[in-house]
C-alpha cells in the first residue's frame, strides 16, 4: 500500500536517494521535486513518501535534521549519510545492470 | 557494512523507543508541515483556501494510517505490542486473583522442586569437587563395597598405570588433637605427599606439603589445617603457622591452612586436617603402612587423566596393573577388581547417582503434572473468555495478535512462579549446606546455587510457559466469531473426550504416581526400623579410640580389659562385652574379609569361596549383643593370641562354605595368610552394612586374635540409658582421663545406615504432598469450571424440581470420572515405579494391603476435598436469578 503498484519494489528508495544525493530537503520539496522531474510518468502519492523516508532513515542511510525552511518556517530535512551515499552508488549500479538486462530481453526479436 | 548500519540503527531506535512521545510528536509535526505547505501552493496555484486544505489532505491519503506506517517502518510496534500485551496481561490476571495465584504457586511449588534437586545434582555429581580442571579427576575404586588400598599397592598402580598424570592417595583419621589447650577429637585425612600437587590447589595461608619432601616413615611431621577448622578452633589465628599440635600425643608441625572452598576428597566427610600419610601408622598402631595385605592404609586414589586418555581406556590399564598385582602377589591380593569413579563419591557413587536420577525424574513428573494442571486452567478461562476472543477477532483482531496475548499471560504467570520458585530453592539450599545430618560425624552436604541452577529455573519456567500457554491455542484458532457471539459460552455442552480431560487424568496419574511411592517408601522406612537387626538395638554402646589416647599396640588388650572389667562393677548392668573398631550399622563402617576352603593351598583371588564382613569381638559379645548362638560356644578369654584359631560364622556363611547350620560346626576355613580357622559356633544372621541388605555372611573372631586400637564397648543393663550413659563415661574417665568416650544406645547410633531411607523419605514424602496439592488444585479448577460453564443448565434443572443428588450428580460427575480414571493408572503405574524404590528403602513393596488402601483413602479424600466447593456452589444456585441472567 505504500508504494504505487506500477513502481517496481525498491525504486521509490532509488529515486529519494537520488533526489537526496543533490541536496538535503524537507519532506514536501522532496515531493515536489519528484513530481517535477518525472514529469506525472511515476505516480507518488504524498502520502507514501513519509513511511519511505522514515524507512530510510532507519536504515542509516539518510539523517534527519529540523531547520528553517525556505518560508522560514521549523521544517524536517532530510540529507544523504556516508552509508546512504554507497548505498546509493549499489543501487545504482544495479538499477543499471537491470534495465540493460530488461532493454536487452525487449530487443530480441520475435523468430 | 551490518556494524555501520547498527551504528546508525541502534540510537534511533532507542530515541523511538525511550522518547516517544517526543517522536510521535515530530511526526505529527512533519506531517502538519506538508499539508500546511501543500495547502498554500494550492492557494497560490488559485484553488479557494477550503478546497486547497481538503486536496492537501486528500493527497496524503489517510494521514493516521501513514503515521502507523512511520511507525512500522521505525520498528516501533513489534516492541509497542509487546508492552501492550504485557500491561494487558497483567490487567486480565489482577482481574481474576485467585486463578493468578493458584497458578503462581502450582508454577512456584513445581519449579522449586526442580531447581533445589537440579542444585543438589549439580552439586553432588555434576561438579563433584570444587578444584580445577575436576572434569579429568577420576578416582580408583578397589574392592567390592570399599575402596580401601594397601600402601604398597598404591605405589605399585602409580608407578605402573599409564593413564593418569600422577596418582594420589588420601585415608581417615579420627585421633584426638592437642593444640596446648586440651585435646579434643577431630577427623583428618592422611594423604600421601603428592595429595594437594595432583589437586592442583594453592594454600591459603603458610605452605602445602609436596611431592619429594617423603625420606621414609614419619620423615614429613607436617599438618595443614582445613580453612572451616581454622577458622573455628583456631579464631583464624594466623601466628599459627610454624607452631606445634600434638596429634595423638605426637607433635606435628602446622604449615599451612587450605582454600576455604576445599573440603576434601570425599562428598560427605569434610575433614579438619591433613597431614601425609607416613604419619599415620602411629595412628593406628595395627595397620602398618609397608604391609602389602594391610588393606586399611588408604582409602581411595585419584588422579588427572592425561589428555586424550578416556575413562575406558584408563579402567583397562587400571585392570591391567590390577591382574599383574594379583598374579606377582597372589597371597597378599585380595579378590578385588579396579573400578573407576568420580572422585569424592566413588564409594557410593553409584546409589547417589540412581538416587539423585530418581529424584530429578519425579520433579519432572511433578512440573508435567504441573503444565498439564495450568493448561487445563487457562483453557477453561480461554474458553470462558470466547465472547471477548470473538469480539476481538470480528473487531479485525489477527488470530496471531490474540494467541500472542495468550501466550503473553502464560508467560508472565511462569515468570513469576519460577521466580518465587527459585527464592524458595535458595531459602531450602541455604539450609541444606548449613546442615548437619550426624551429630557424631563431620558429615555434611555441601550444596548451592550457581549460575546453571539460575539457568535451569529459567529455562523450566519459560519451557513450561509455552507447553501450557499453548494448550488453548488450538480452540482458540478454531473459534467462529460469528456464532460464537450469537450464541455466548456455553454452547457445546459436554464433548465426547476433550482436551482438558485428557490432560487432568494426565496429571491425577502423575500424582498417584508419587503418592503411591511416597507411601510405599514411608512404609518401607516404618518396617526397616522395626526389623530384626540380630541384635539388641537398646544395648548402650561406649566407644573409644586408645590409638588417639596414647596407647601402643601392645598395650591395647589390657587396657580394653580392664575397660570391661570397669563397666561391670556400674551397678544394674548384666553384660559387658567388646568390639573392635565398630559395631555392626554403625558408621557404615563394615569390614569385609577373604576366606577360602581349608583345602585350598593357592590363595589367589579366583579361589576365594566367601568375603564375609568380620567383626573381632570379646567373650560375652553375642550374650551382651542380644544375637543368639544357634550351635556351638562363644568365645572365652584363653581363645587368646596363641591358643587355635577360632571363629564363630552367622547361617549365611555356614549355609554357603557348608550347606547348614549343623554341618558348620568343628569345620574349619583359611584365611588369606594361610591360617586355618575352626568355626566353634554359629550365630543368627544380622544387619551389618545397611539395613537394607539381604542376607550377608558374617564371621566373628575372638578380639585377643585380632586386636584393634579403636573399639566399642557393649553394656547391657537393666537401667534407664540416660543414666547409665554418664555413669559410662565416669567410670572410663576414672581408667584414664584423656579417653574421649562416644556413648549412647546402638540405636542412637544407626543415622548414617538408616540415612540414605530417611533421605529418600523426605525427599519422596515432599513431593507426594506437592502431588496432592496439584491434584487437589486440578481436579478443584476442573469441577469448578464444570460448574460455571453449566449454571444455566443447572438453573433449568433447579427449576424443574431436581433434588441435590440429581443435580450433584450433572455437576460433578465428570471430574469425579475423571478422577477415577487417573488414580487407577496412577497407582498402577506408582506400583511400577514403586519396585525401583525397593533398591534404596529396604522392604519398600507396593504389594501392601496398607499402601494400597491409604493411596486409596488419599485419592478420595483429594476427590472430596476439591469438590467441595464447587458442590457447594452448585447447590447454592438460585434458578430465578440465573436465568434473569443470561
Amino acid at each position: 500500500m505504500s508504494r504505487p503498484s506500477d513502481l517496481v519494489q525498491g525504486t521509490l528508495d532509488l529515486l529519494l536517494l537520488k533526489i537526496l544525493a543533490l541536496e538535503p530537503l524537507n519532506g514536501w520539496a522532496i515531493g515536489q521535486r519528484l513530481k517535477q522531474v518525472s514529469g506525472d510518468v511515476l505516480q507518488v502519492s504524498d502520502g507514501s513518501l513519509y513511511p519511505a523516508l522514515h524507512k530510510l532513515e532507519q536504515e542509516g542511510w539518510i539523517a534527519a535534521e529540523w531547520r528553517a525552511s525556505e518560508n522560514n518556517r521549523r521544517a524536517k530535512f532530510y540529507s544523504l549519510t556516508r552509508l546512504g551515499r554507497r548505498q546509493f552508488e549499489k543501487e545504482t549500479a544495479n538499477w543499471a545492470r537491470l534495465s540493460g538486462a530488461i532493454a536487452s530481453v525487449l530487443r530480441i526479436e520475435e523468430a | 557494512m551490518r556494524i555501520e548500519h547498527w551504528l546508525y540503527e541502534l540510537p534511533l531506535r532507542l530515541r523511538s523507543l525511550v522518547r516517544r512521545r517526543r517522536v510521535d510528536a515530530e511526526l505529527d509535526e512533519e506531517m502538519a508541515y506538508h499539508v500546511e505547505r501543500e495547502t498554500e501552493e494550492l492557494i497560490a496555484r488559485g484553488t479557494t483556501p477550503a478546497e486547497a486544505r481538503r486536496a492537501a489532505r486528500r493527497a496524503m491519503d489517510g494521514l493516521t494510517l501513514r503515521k502507523e506506517e512511520c511507525r512500522d517502518a521505525r520498528g516501533l510496534n513489534p516492541i509497542d505490542n509487546t508492552l501492550g500485551d504485557i500491561r494487558y496481561g497483567l490487567r486480565v490476571l489482577a482481574k481474576a486473583p485467585g486463578f493468578t495465584l493458584v497458578a503462581i504457586l502450582t508454577l512456584a511449588l513445581a519449579i522449586g522442586a526442580n531447581s533445589t534437586v537440579f542444585a543438589v545434582l549439580n552439586a553432588l555429581i555434576l561438579r563433584p569437587l570444587n578444584v580445577p580442571q575436576g572434569e579429568t579427576l577420576w578416582g580408583t575404586e578397589y574392592g567390592i563395597d570399599n575402596g580401601f588400598h594397601s600402601y604398597p599397592n598404591y605405589l605399585d598402580l602409580r608407578q605402573r598405570n599409564r593413564s593418569f598424570e600422577d596418582l594420589a592417595a588420601f585415608n581417615f583419621l579420627f585421633v584426638s588433637l592437642d593444640a596446648g589447650h586440651s585435646p579434643s577429637s577431630a577427623t583428618g585425612f592422611g594423604t600421601t605427599l603428592n595429595y594437594f600437587d595432583v589437586l592442583r590447589i594453592q594454600p591459603y595461608l603458610g605452605r602445602f606439603y609436596r611431592t619429594g619432601e617423603d625420606r621414609g616413615l614419619n620423615s614429613a611431621p607436617y599438618i595443614v589445617l582445613s580453612y572451616a577448622y581454622w577458622h573455628s578452633r583456631f579464631q583464624d589465628d594466623r601466628g599459627l603457622i610454624g607452631r606445634t599440635v600434638e596429634m595423638n600425643r605426637r607433635p606435628l608441625t602446622v604449615i599451612g591452612v587450605a582454600p576455604p572452598g576445599f573440603r576434601g576428597t570425599l562428598m560427605f566427610v569434610s575433614p579438619d586436617f591433613f597431614t601425609p600419610t607416613t604419619n599415620q601408622d602411629r595412628v593406628d598402631g595395627v595397620s602398618p603402612l609397608d604391609v602389602r595385605g594391610n588393606p586399611r592404609a588408604l582409602f581411595e586414589t585419584f588422579g588427572h587423566l592425561k589428555p586424550g586418555v578416556t575413562p575406558a581406556q584408563a579402567l583397562a590399564d587400571l585392570k591391567r596393573v590390577g591382574a599383574y598385582l594379583a598374579a606377582t602377589y597372589p597371597k597378599e591380593f585380595a579378590q578385588n577388581q579396579y573400578e573407576l569413579g568420580r572422585t569424592g563419591l566413588t564409594s557410593f557413587g553409584g546409589a547417589v547417582n540412581v538416587f539423585m536420577a530418581g529424584l530429578m525424574a519425579l520433579a519432572g513428573l511433578i512440573l508435567l503434572a504441573a503444565c498439564a494442571n495450568l493448561g487445563g486452567l487457562f483453557a477453561a478461562r480461554s474458553t470462558d473468555r470466547a465472547k471477548e476472543l470473538a469480539l476481538r477477532l470480528a473487531l479485525g483482531s489477527s488470530r496471531n495478535r490474540i494467541v500472542r496475548q495468550l501466550l503473553t499471560e502464560a508467560m508472565l504467570v511462569s515468570v513469576a512462579g519460577g521466580a518465587l520458585g527459585l527464592l524458595g530453592s535458595l531459602f531450602l539450599l541455604s539450609r541444606m549446606a548449613d546442615w548437619q545430618p550426624f551429630a557424631r560425624a563431620p558429615v555434611h552436604v555441601p550444596v548451592a546455587a550457581d549460575a546453571h541452577t539460575y539457568l535451569v529455573a529459567l529455562v523450566l519456567a519459560v519451557l513450561s510457559g509455552l507447553l501450557f500457554g499453548i494448550v488453548p491455542v488450538r480452540q482458540i484458532l478454531r473459534t467462529n466469531p460469528n456464532t460464537m457471539i450469537k450464541a455466548g459460552a456455553g454452547v457445546h455442552p459436554a464433548r465426547r473426550v476433550t482436551l482438558r480431560d485428557v490432560l487432568v487424568v494426565v496429571q491425577i496419574a502423575i500424582c498417584g504416581v508419587l503418592i503411591t511411592s511416597s507411601m510405599v517408601a514411608v512404609r518401607g522406612l516404618v518396617r526397616s526400623l522395626r526389623a530384626d537387626f540380630g541384635f539388641d538395638a537398646r544395648v548402650v554402646l561406649a566407644g573409644t579410640n586408645l590409638g588417639a589416647a596414647g596407647y601402643s599396640a601392645d598395650r591395647v588388650p589390657a587396657m580394653q580389659r580392664r575397660m570391661i572389667d570397669a563397666l561391670k562393677t556400674i551397678p544394674g548392668v548384666e553384660r559387658v562385652a567388646l568390639v573392635n573398631e565398630y559395631p555392626p550399622l554403625l558408621y557404615a563402617a563394615a569390614a569385609t574379609t577373604n576366606v577360602f576352603r581349608a583345602e585350598t593351598t593357592d590363595m589367589r583371588p579366583a579361589n576365594v569361596a566367601a568375603t564375609p564382613y568380620r567383626y573381632s569381638v570379646s567373650p560375652d559379645y553375642f550374650e551382651a549383643a542380644g544375637t543368639r548362638v544357634l550351635t556351638g560356644r562363644s568365645f572365652t578369654w584363653h581363645d587368646e593370641k596363641d591358643a587355635p584359631a577360632v571363629a564363630v560364622a552367622n547361617r549365611e556363611f555356614a549355609r554357603r562354605m557348608f550347606g547348614s547350620v549343623a554341618g558348620a560346626l568343628g569345620q574349619q576355613f583359611k584365611m588369606q595368610d594361610g591360617t586355618r580357622v575352626q568355626i566353634v559356633g554359629v550365630a543368627e544372621d544380622g544387619k551389618y552394612l545397611s539395613v537394607a541388605e539381604d542376607r550377608k555372611p558374617a564371621i566373628f573372631v575372638p578380639c585377643l586374635q585380632a586386636p584393634a586400637t579403636t573399639d566399642y564397648l557393649l553394656v547391657r543393663s537393666r537401667r534407664d540409658p540416660r543414666e547409665l550413659t554418664p555413669a559410662i563415661r565416669r567410670t572410663l574417665r576414672e581408667l584414664d582421663s584423656g579417653l574421649n568416650v562416644d556413648a549412647g544406645t546402638w540405636a542412637s547410633m544407626l543415622d548414617v545406615a538408616l540415612f540414605p531411607a530417611r533421605v529418600a523419605v523426605v525427599a519422596l514424602g515432599v513431593l507426594g504432598a506437592m502431588g496432592v496439592v496439584l491434584s487437589v488444585t486440578g481436579i478443584f479448577g476442573m469441577a469448578a469450571y464444570s460448574v460455571s460453564r453449566r449454571k444455566r443448565e443447572l438453573g433449568i434443572r433447579l427449576a424443574l424440581g431436581a433434588r441435590s443428588g440429581e443435580i450433584l450428580k450433572v455437576a460433578l460427575g465428570r471430574p469425579i470420572k475423571l478422577l477415577l480414571v487417573g488414580s487407577a493408572a496412577g497407582v498402577g503405574l506408582g506400583m511400577l515405579a514403586s519396585r525401583v524404590l525397593a533398591f534404596i528403602v529396604y522392604q519398600a513393596t507396593p504389594r501392601d494391603p496398607l499402601v494400597l488402601t491409604g493411596v486409596a483413602l488419599v485419592m478420595a479424600l483429594v476427590g472430596m476435598l476439591a469438590t467441595w466447593i464447587p458442590a457447594q456452589r452448585a447447590l447454592a444456585l438460585d434458578p430465578v436469578t440465573l436465568l434473569r441472567e443470561e
